[in-house]
């Protein structure tokens, strides 16, 4: 969805009422927030607005991007902010050989998942989060936002919603499984937001 | 890195700090994929010479290609060669358009003895106008913004007579831009004209 360069737009502050209410939408969309979100929205930080094409919106605080989303659909982050808090967000891995393509801008099909290297969540259970095999231990729904890691890599390569829920991805192995995420290296990771 | 077994409200801040290439601007391990490896590595080692020598040991890259089928890897090989050539490629372009851009520093009469200082052509070499505009105002501790020109571009105009300061600074910040390439003009208003 940012496949090309974005240009670059101006920094409008935010209402506190809103930057209250997003800050709420973000909770409610990532509970694995909450023992961060005094940090990523500091009860005195100022978070600004930048409107970009497509109506997307971006948000940024002290320069940092946070999270974005287009009108008032999903809140997703950055992946500058998955970086610095990988344990807030769900997740799925892509096998080593999936990793160029998803870095090019392409669709998530689902055998980056299935084989081998890849990781969809185990759906065991309990307390939310991810298990020693790298697996996500609850299924994630058709919709939901998810952080895409890499087989090898300590870091997340991109971020968007599913549009198959992890349980039919794997009884299904075939399909899109994330189509227009945000990945490294495109435009929005390379809008300047100084 | 950070304990994902903590309580509730820490105290301590939990982010962690990500080191991000100062070439490609992606997390070091996946500079790989993009077409300027090389420029890359001779970054990082530079740099941060433990991460070097953690992404590009021989171990992690055979690990690296040992999940790979022949087949794949024959492919990934390829890809890695067309990205490459097209970067170069751009940089070569790149490299041409610096050389043949110019860089016009001029010095305008608003009012008798009040001058300001238009930038202009500093596009051409990769720039943020925006942010070297801030860079202006900070350096020289007077107005500077982004104004657009009629011709349809953009110039800076920085408040006051600071030509000779403002070539100075470009040639002193950003060593890509050759003196040849920067002109300083004098736009005197004719006596007599409004002034504007
Ligand atoms: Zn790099």
């Amino acid at each position: 969805m940012f496949k090309k360069e974005l240009p670059t737009v101006p920094k409008s502050k935010l209402k506190s009422s809103v930057q209250r209410s997003l800050r709420q939408s973000l909770l409610t969309t990532y509970p694995l927030l909450n023992r961060y979100i005094d940090e990523i929205l500091p009860k005195k930080g100022s978070l600004e607005a930048m409107k970009l094409p497509d109506r997307y919106t971006l948000y940024v605080l002290d320069s940092q991007p946070l999270f974005f989303q287009i009108d008032t659909d999903t809140l997703l982050p950055h992946l500058k902010l998955v970086h610095r808090f990988p344990a807030g967000f769900p997740s799925i891995r892509i096998d080593r050989g999936a990793i160029r393509f998803v870095l090019s801008g392409a669709t998530l099909m689902a055998p980056g998942l299935t084989s081998a290297g890849g990781r969809l969540p185990s759906g065991a259970g309990g307390d939310e989060g991810m298990d020693e095999e790298e697996r996500w231990t609850r299924e994630l729904e058709k919709g939901e936002p998810v952080v895409v890691r890499a087989e090898g890599k300590m870091e997340a390569c991109a971020v968007g919603l599913l549009v198959e829920g992890t349980k039919e991805v794997k009884e299904k192995g075939k399909g899109p499984v994330i189509e227009e995420a945000h990945y490294l290296g495109d435009g929005l990771w390379k809008l300047s937001t100084d | 890195m950070v304990d994902t077994e903590q309580t509730d409200a820490p105290s301590e801040p939990q982010g962690r700090h990500v080191t991000y290439c100062g070439v490609c601007t992606l997390p070091p391990e996946y500079c790989e994929y993009g077409g300027t490896v090389k420029k890359c590595q001779d970054w990082l080692q530079k740099a941060h010479r433990p991460l070097y020598d953690r992404i590009w040991s021989p171990e992690a890259l055979e690990a690296a290609t040992a999940s790979l089928s022949v087949e794949a890897q024959k492919r990934a090989a390829k890809d890695a060669q067309k990205k490459a050539a097209q970067a170069e490629k751009a940089e070569q372009k790149q490299a041409d358009r610096m050389a043949n851009s110019v860089i016009t520093i001029k010095r305008v009469e608003r009012n008798k003895r009040k001058f300001v200082t238009a930038v202009s052509g500093l596009e051409a070499f990769g720039l943020d106008l925006k942010k070297v505009a801030k860079e202006f105002g900070k350096k020289f501790a007077t107005g500077s913004s982004v104004t657009k020109v009629p011709s349809g571009g953009e110039e800076i105009v920085v408040q006051g007579d600071v030509s000779d300061e403002i070539e100075e600074f470009l040639l002193e910040k950003y060593k890509d831009i050759p003196e040849d390439n920067i002109e300083l003009v004098d736009d005197k208003k004719k006596k007599g004209a409004a002034a504007g």
